[in-house]
């Protein structure tokens, strides 16, 4: 009897809800903490970077429509999805390199941060939103409405980091296109998995693996990109992702989190928002 | 029967123009190094006073002066005594009231109607409310015990001049930031007077400083290491000029920029209402408004009579010197934006809109334009995308509520936008739809200092108003 021989995943991206490879063909090797051979990884292209945009824009109305109710629902059942599968995502983390107890803390922490966040989607408009003691007789109103397509460049940190940035982008109803880590992409896909079971509709969020310096920019400079956050750029490219941010005014969060396990403000989910003020007069 | 209008105009001698004005830096007037210049009164051309233009040194001493005033001075102060400050801003604003409002109306061609009514009331209105939070920020939702960012550099427009210097000033004094600020090059009047009434007030020195100048002043203001926070309110093409002159720095930036805003106008709208919220629109301020209604998308159902009842509202309006109290639409602010308008509408001509304007009669001298609407616009003409600042409106219309909704959401703006219809569901469809920072239901061009106002995609980001207007100047 010979033994079993494993059944690999093969790694690929994730764009309006499926899991295609690099439009380029392109892959890049993956190595585990002790350099020994992990997976081939997508190599994403400018080409994917728009198709993530496409998906994300097609998904943006429909998923900016729900109800704040049902997205912070589905947001929970990611969280669900996650706890199903810790095992996994642990073995994941250690492969990359964390100790089995570290490994344990960060799946357990990214878990949570769904969680927190999923609480959230009907209370930022109580919160970020007012209504306003005008002086005359009108109903004035503000509450806040979500950006549109976010960019987001995730950071290093390739679990809890990652949750940590798309969380508070799409809870609130915006839809997101995520670099993950270049050196620690397989997280990022592995919860690609989780999302695509968890009622999280096909295009809300793409993942996109590959480098850094060739796809930041693309994402940075997209017209039909709303807002960029910047929390995994490398120093030296914040000032030219910033200014390609402007050909369209992108609102732009810059990098500066440090510590992924402390727990959020609402920075995230505000810098993501508009505030839209209506009036209306009062009387007959 | 004919009745005529006497002119109604209002005393010049309320205001005493001075033949030269210095930069405000440090609590003190002072000359500038740069080429002075002078600023018109765009009514008659005739030059209104030499003022001095600020250049590196200059930009340099102010931003010096506000770091100092922050460090030692209104950094530390408690909010209650910056509050008694910016109070008593308010009420020597009101004192002053008629005083303002006439300069306002020489230096910028606004009507007295407009400038004495809404403008001054607006500032006072606005440092009334700003001092009010002084004391309370840990109340505001930024945390218990939110920073102020420090110095920040803020540039403005020439359309509403002490507004947007009050939209600037207000909010940036009460949550603990000292400023420096540029007024535009043709309306910088109200914002020295301003700094008299600093002087009056017995503001600590540094805590407001204006410096003059066009708009090289402005990049080094904006482009200087010494400041933490860029305010800009202008255009979107300088606006995106600015995000990249700040890409890469600390400095944090909110920026109120251009618009195209539709005004929705339902079969079912109150027309007569409807017609003098769609004058308010786009003559208001001689269409010199960010927020302008400047597209007007109407029913087809209801488009004839609509716009003949536009027409010979638009008939009445009275254009015409300023300072009379019976004048609708003022003077265009400069020869220069008389240009560029003049340029749309005739593109508006070319491109084969219908042009139409009452029969009015313009004084020979200064800069006018008579209110204008192009009717048979369609969505690929220059007049439906470009933001043309001035009084003309472009006509569009539609069919179903889902075209409007997608006509209005067509063009890279969003700042603000307009529905008019009966029907209270639909209002409140229509706003959830419309991609603007304001939305007016069965009104118009409203502000009001409690009221959050500013855009969203190209049309900047931040706002201003409110407690929402706090955000940009604290440290959160």
């Amino acid at each position: 009897m010979s033994e079993r021989i494993g059944v690999r995943k093969t790694y690929k991206l994730y764009i309006g809800g499926a899991f295609p490879r690099s439009e380029s063909g392109r892959s890049y090797v993956v190595n585990d903490a002790k350099g020994r051979f992990l997976a081939n990884a997508s190599q994403a292209s400018r080409k994917d970077v728009r198709d993530a945009v496409v998906a994300a824009r097609k998904a943006f109305g429909g998923w900016s429509s729900r109800t704040a109710y049902n997205r912070g629902q589905i947001l929970y059942r990611i969280a669900e999805m996650l706890e199903g599968r810790r095992a996994q995502f642990v073995e994941e983390l250690r492969a990359a390199g964390a100790a089995k107890p570290a490994a344990a803390a960060e799946v357990d922490a990214a878990i949570d941060r769904w969680v927190w966040y999923a609480g959230w989607a009907d209370k930022i408009g109580a919160v970020a939103g007012n209504a306003n003691p005008v002086s005359g007789p009108f109903f004035n109103l503000s509450t806040p409405e979500p950006s549109g397509v976010v960019g987001i460049v995730a950071p290093d940190s390739a679990l809890l980091g990652l949750v940590s940035v798309v969380a508070p982008a799409i809870v609130t109803g915006n839809t997101a296109v995520v670099v993950a880590s270049e050196p620690a992409p397989l997280p990022a896909i592995t919860l690609a998995e989780v999302l695509a079971t968890s009622d999280l509709p096909g295009g809300v969020v793409n993942l996109l693996t590959g480098r850094r310096a060739e796809l930041a920019p693309w994402l940075a400079s997209h017209m039909d990109v709303n807002g960029i956050d910047l929390a995994g750029a490398p120093d030296d490219a914040v000032t030219d992702l910033e200014k390609a941010a402007a050909d369209n005014l992108k609102r732009v969060l810059r990098p500066g989190v440090a510590d992924w396990s402390a727990e959020p403000g609402v920075e995230r989910m505000t810098a993501f928002l508009e505030t839209k003020t209506v009036w209306h007069p009062v009387g007959v | 029967m004919d009745f005529e209008y006497a002119p109604a105009p209002e005393s010049r001698s309320v205001v005493d123009i001075r033949p030269s004005y210095g930069l405000f830096v440090d609590g003190e007037f002072t000359d500038g190094h740069g080429e002075p210049f002078k600023t018109l009164n765009p009514a008659d051309e005739e030059p209104l006073a030499e003022i001095a233009c600020a250049d590196a040194v200059d930009v340099d001493r102010a931003v010096a002066a506000a770091r100092r005033a922050y460090e030692r001075v209104w950094g530390p102060m408690p909010g209650r005594e910056r509050a008694k400050y910016l109070y008593r801003i308010a009420r020597i604003i009101q004192e002053r009231s008629r005083e303002l409002a006439v300069l306002e109306s020489i230096d910028n061609g606004k009507p007295i109607r407009e400038s004495r009514d809404v403008d001054v009331p607006l500032v006072a209105a606005h440092f009334f409310y700003y001092a009010g939070w002084a004391d309370k920020l840990g109340h505001a939702g930024f945390g218990a015990d939110p920073r102020p960012l420090g110095v920040a550099g803020q540039v403005i427009p020439w359309n509403f001049p002490l507004l947007m210097l009050a939209w600037k000033i207000a909010p940036a004094l009460a949550t603990g930031n000292t400023v420096v600020l540029k007024p535009a090059e043709t309306t910088p009047l109200t914002a020295l007077l301003f700094a008299e009434i600093c002087q009056q007030a017995e503001l600590p020195a540094g805590v407001v400083n204006i410096v003059t100048g066009a708009g090289e002043t402005g990049r080094l203001l904006v482009g200087h290491d010494g400041i933490d926070k860029v305010a800009f309110t202008g255009s979107t093409e300088v606006g995106k000029e600015i995000a990249r002159a700040v890409a890469g720095t600390r400095k944090r930036l909110t920026l109120e920029l251009g618009g195209k805003a539709a005004n929705i106008v339902f079969d079912d709208a109150p027309l007569d209402q409807a017609v003098e919220g769609v004058v308010n629109a786009i003559f208001f301020n001689q269409g010199h408004v960010c927020c302008a209604g400047s597209r007007l998308l109407v029913q087809e159902s209801v488009a004839d009579e609509l716009l003949g009842r536009l027409k010979r509202r638009m008939a009445t309006l009275r254009v015409g010197d300023p300072l009379d109290k019976n004048t609708d639409v003022g003077a265009i602010n400069s020869a220069e934006q008389l240009a560029k308008i003049r340029e749309l509408a005739d593109s508006g001509e070319s491109e084969g809109a219908e042009r139409w304007a009452p029969p009015c009669d313009l004084p020979q001298r200064g800069f006018w334009f008579a209110p204008t609407v192009f009717t048979g616009v369609a969505q690929s003409h220059r007049i439906a995308r470009e933001e043309i600042f001035g009084p003309v409106l472009s006509v569009l219309t539609f069919r179903t509520p889902d075209e409007a909704i997608e006509k209005a959401n067509n063009t890279p703006y969003g700042l603000s936008a307009g529905v008019w219809t009966e029907k209270g569901s639909r209002i409140l469809w229509a706003a959830e739809r419309l991609r603007a920072g304001v939305v007016w239901a069965n009104t118009f061009n409203k502000f009001d200092p409690a009221s959050p106002f500013g855009g969203y995609k190209e049309s900047g980001f931040g706002r201003e108003g409110g407690r929402h207007g706090l955000e940009a100047y604290l440290d959160v």
